[in-house]
C-alpha cells in the first residue's frame, strides 16, 4: 500500500475515536482501553528491542559462529519458530516457576514475545546479510580489513536497511501477538476489552474501539517503519545523477 | 628493477574440480615493473589477480610477495599453510581495483577513501582524511568528495576505487579489468588515472585487461595466458609486432579484428 | 522434575484434543483459501472493490487474532445467532487468514505475464474461462509454498482457541495443570507437538518447492 493511503488510515482511524470518544455510548470505555493501549505499546516496545537484538544475534551466530554457537542459534531459532507464541508464553509464566524460576508476568511477556519474533528475526537479518553483494566482502579483503571489521563497517550497515521492510512486518506480528498477554494476567488493550464486556456486555462500541486502536498502532509502526526505510536507503542510491 | 622478483608464482595451480584454472603456474614480477595480463575468456587471467589478492585458495604451489610466503609462512623450516595474521601482514602490501568498482554505497566517496586506513592501519581521522584529500585530487574528484557512489558516473566510481586502493599506500597494484564495466567514453578518463599513476609512482603495477592498445603503450611487459598457462609474453613491441606463437597470432588477430 | 509415568498418563487425552486442533487448522485454512481467493479475484473482476479490499485486508492483518475471535464470538449473540466456541474460533481463524491469503494469490496473478491476458482477448475468450482455465492453472502453483507457510502460521496459532475455552489442545494442557498442579509435562508436550509438526510441514513445503521448481519453466 502507498504512503499516502497509510497516512489516510491512520488519520482516518485517530478520527474515528476522537469521534467516538463524543458519543456517551463509546466514551464511557475510552479511558479504560487507552490505558490498556499503553502497557500494550510499551511490551511492544521493549519486545522489539528484544527482537532485535536476538535477531541480529543469532543471525551472526548461524552464518559465522564456531560450530557451537551455530548450533545454539539453530535451536534457539527452530524452538521459538516451531511451537506456537502462546505455548511460549505459557511455558514461561507456568512451567518456569516449576524449576524454581518465578518472573513477573510483565518480564514473561517481555521475554516471551520478544524471543519469538526475534526467532524471526534471525532468518530475515540471515537473508539481508547474505544479500550483500559478494564484491563489497573482496573490496573489504583488498584493503585488508579484518571479519570483524567487515561484518560492523561495511557488510552490517548495509545489510540493516535491507532489514527494515520484512522487521517491519515482524513488529506488526509483534503488535499483534500483545493480545495474548491478556491470558497471562497483564492488563493490556485486549485483557481491558475483555474485562469490560464482560461487564457491561457492550460488545460492538468496545470491539469497534479497540479494533481502530490496534489498527492505528500497527500504522503507526508500518509508517514509521517506511519512513525509516526511506531515510536509510537515501545513502545507498542518492537520487541518480547520471 | 632488481633482480629480486617482488612476486612470485611458484608452480602455482588452481582447479575447480575437474577443472584447471591455472597449471603449475610460474611468473616473476619485478618491483616497478608494469605487467599486462591478456587472454581469452575462461583462461585464467582474472584468477591470478584473485589469488594474489587471497580472494581465491590455491591448491598447489607457492606465491611470494617481496621474498615472504603470501600463502604460506615458515615454521620450523618448512613451510606451512598461513594463518590469518600472516596473510594480513603480506596482503598489506597489495591494493586492487575491480571490474565492478565495488565501492561501498552506505559511504560517500571520501568515506570509502578514509575507511581502510582508519580502521585497518589506525590512522587518525585528520591523516586519513588529507591523504584521500591528495588522492581524490589526483584522480580528478576533488569536488565529489562528499558524493555517494550513486551519485557518481561508473568512471567516477572507479577513480574513486583507485583512490581507495593507493590510501593504503600499497607497494602492488592490482587492476582486474577496471575499464570493462564503464561505458565507452568513460575508459579514457579511467586510463588516464592509470596512466598517470605508472609515471608518478614506483608502483608494480599488474592489469588484466581488454584494451590492447594501452596494454601495448603502457605495459613493460604482455603475458599471454591460454588454458591456464602463460603462452607467450614479452615486450609489447615484440609481443604485439612478432608474436611467436600460432594461439596469440589467432588471438590477436581476432582482437584487433573486434577492433 | 519430569515424571514420564504422568506423561502417559495424559499422552491419550492430549492426542484427542490434538485431533480437535488438527480439525479446527483444516477446517479453518480451506476457509482461508476459498475466501482468499474470492477477495483475489474479486479485487480483479470489480477494479471499484480493490480500494475497499485493500483496506479491509490491511484491517484485518494489522489487529490481533485474538481479538478477532473475541469478536465473533460475543458478537454474533447480540444478533441472535449463537455461535458455539469452535465455530466462531474456526470462523476468525479462516477469515484472519483469508486476509493473507488474499494477497499471496494476488501476486500470483501479478506474475502473470500480460501477454497471457491479451491473448485471451484475442482469442475472445470469456472472463470466466480466462480465469478457469488459463489464469488459476498458471498462478496457482508457484504461490502453493507460501500457501503451505501460512498453513503451517494457522496451525500454530490455534492455541488462541484456548482462549474462548475450546477443548484443543492447549486449553486441555491448562485444564491438566490446573487440575493436578503439573504444567510442566502437559504443555512442554504440547509444545514438542508444534515443534514436531513445524519441522514435518517444512521439510514437506520444501519437498513442495522442489517439485514445482522441477516443471518446465514457462
Amino acid at each position: 500500500m502507498g504512503i499516502r493511503t497509510l497516512i489516510v488510515m491512520l488519520v482516518a482511524s485517530l478520527l474515528v475515536i476522537a469521534i467516538l470518544a463524543t458519543q456517551p455510548a463509546y466514551s464511557l470505555f475510552l479511558p479504560q482501553l487507552l490505558e490498556g493501549a499503553l502497557l500494550t505499546a510499551q511490551i511492544t516496545v521493549l519486545g522489539a528491542l528484544l527482537a532485535v537484538v536476538m535477531g541480529v544475534l543469532a543471525a551472526l551466530g548461524k552464518l559465522y559462529g564456531p560450530a557451537p554457537v551455530r548450533w545454539l542459534a539453530n535451536i534457539y531459532i527452530e524452538i521459538f519458530r516451531g511451537t506456537s507464541a502462546l505455548v511460549q508464553l505459557f511455558w514461561l509464566f507456568f512451567v518456569l516457576p516449576q524449576f524454581g524460576i518465578s518472573l513477573e508476568a510483565y518480564t514473561v511477556a517481555v521475554l516471551a514475545l520478544g524471543l519469538n519474533i526475534g526467532a524471526y528475526g534471525a532468518e530475515c537479518a540471515r537473508g539481508a546479510i547474505t544479500s550483500v553483494a559478494r564484491g563489497q566482502w573482496e573490496a573489504a579483503t583488498a584493503l585488508n580489513m579484518t571479519r570483524g571489521q567487515m561484518l560492523r563497517r561495511i557488510i552490517l550497515p548495509q545489510a540493516f536497511v535491507a532489514m527494515i521492510p520484512p522487521w517491519g512486518n515482524l513488529f506488526i506480528e509483534l503488535l499483534k501477538s500483545t493480545a495474548l498477554v491478556s491470558l497471562i494476567t497483564l492488563s493490556d488493550l485486549a485483557f481491558k476489552a475483555q474485562e469490560m464486556n464482560q461487564t457491561t456486555m457492550k460488545t460492538i462500541p468496545i470491539f469497534t474501539l479497540v479494533l481502530v486502536i490496534y489498527l492505528a498502532m500497527s500504522l503507526v509502526i508500518t509508517i514509521g517503519m517506511r519512513y525509516l526505510e526511506g531515510r536509510a536507503s537515501r545513502g545507498l542510491a542518492r537520487g541518480r545523477t547520471v | 628493477m632488481t633482480d629480486k622478483p617482488i612476486v612470485r608464482f611458484d608452480k602455482v595451480s588452481k582447479r575447480y574440480g575437474p577443472l584447471t584454472v591455472l597449471d603449475s603456474l610460474e611468473l616473476d614480477i619485478f618491483r616497478g615493473e608494469k605487467v599486462a595480463i591478456i587472454g581469452p575468456s575462461g583462461s585464467g587471467k582474472t584468477t591470478v589477480l584473485r589469488m594474489l589478492m587471497t580472494l581465491e585458495t590455491i591448491d598447489d604451489g607457492v606465491i611470494w610477495v617481496d621474498g615472504e610466503p603470501l600463502t604460506h609462512m615458515e615454521r620450523n623450516g618448512k613451510l606451512v599453510r598461513a594463518d590469518q595474521a600472516h596473510i594480513r601482514k603480506i596482503r598489506a602490501r597489495i591494493g586492487m581495483v575491480f571490474q565492478s568498482f565495488n565501492l561501498f554505497p552506505h559511504m560517500t566517496a571520501m568515506a570509502n577513501c578514509i575507511e581502510a586506513p582508519m580502521t585497518v592501519l589506525g590512522m587518525k581521522r585528520q591523516d586519513a582524511e588529507a591523504r584521500a584529500a591528495d588522492l581524490l585530487d589526483m584522480v580528478g574528484l576533488a569536488q565529489k568528495k562528499e558524493h555517494y557512489p550513486s551519485q557518481l558516473s561508473g568512471g567516477q566510481q572507479q577513480r574513486v576505487a583507485i583512490a581507495r586502493a593507493l590510501a593504503m599506500r600499497p607497494k602492488i597494484m592490482l587492476f582486474d579489468e577496471v575499464t570493462s564495466a564503464l561505458d565507452p567514453e568513460l575508459v579514457g578518463e579511467v586510463l588516464q588515472v592509470i596512466r598517470k599513476l605508472g609515471s608518478e609512482h614506483d608502483l608494480t603495477m599488474l592489469m588484466v585487461t581488454h584494451q590492447m592498445g594501452f596494454a601495448k603503450e603502457f605495459a613493460d611487459r604482455i603475458c599471454f595466458f591460454y588454458q591456464g598457462k602463460i603462452c607467450e609474453q614479452g615486450h609489447p613491441k615484440e609481443f604485439f609486432g612478432s608474436p611467436k606463437n600460432d594461439r596469440t597470432k589467432q588471438f590477436l588477430h581476432a582482437v584487433l579484428e573486434a577492433g | 522434575m519430569w515424571d514420564w509415568s504422568f506423561v502417559l498418563e495424559i499422552l491419550p487425552v492430549l492426542a484427542h484434543a490434538a485431533i480437535i486442533s488438527i480439525e479446527a487448522t483444516l477446517i479453518g485454512f480451506v476457509l482461508a483459501a476459498t475466501l482468499g481467493l474470492v477477495l483475489a479475484l474479486a479485487r480483479i473482476a470489480f477494479p471499484s472493490t480493490a480500494l475497499p479490499i485493500s483496506v479491509l485486508v490491511e484491517l484485518i492483518r494489522s489487529t490481533p487474532l485474538l481479538i478477532q475471535i473475541f469478536f465473533l464470538y460475543f458478537v454474533f449473540p447480540s444478533f441472535g445467532v449463537t455461535l458455539d466456541a469452535f465455530t466462531a474460533g474456526v470462523l476468525a481463524l479462516g477469515i484472519h487468514y483469508a486476509a493473507y491469503c488474499s494477497e499471496v494469490y494476488r501476486s500470483g496473478f501479478d506474475n502473470i505475464h500480460r501477454g497471457q491476458w491479451e491473448a485471451c482477448t484475442a482469442l475472445n475468450l470469456s472472463s470466466w474461462t480466462t480465469f478457469r482455465d488459463i489464469i488459476i492453472p498458471q498462478a496457482i502453483p508457484p504461490i502453493v509454498p507460501a500457501l503451505g507457510n501460512y498453513l503451517v502460521a494457522l496451525f500454530k496459532e490455534t492455541p488462541l482457541l484456548s482462549a474462548i475455552a475450546v477443548l484443543e489442545l492447549m486449553q486441555t494442557a491448562k485444564i491438566i495443570g490446573s487440575e493436578t498442579f503439573r504444567y510442566t509435562e502437559p504443555i512442554t508436550l504440547v509444545g514438542v507437538f508444534f515443534l514436531a509438526m513445524s519441522l514435518v510441514s517444512a521439510t514437506l513445503i520444501r519437498a513442495v518447492e522442489r517439485l514445482l521448481n522441477r516443471r518446465p519453466a514457462r
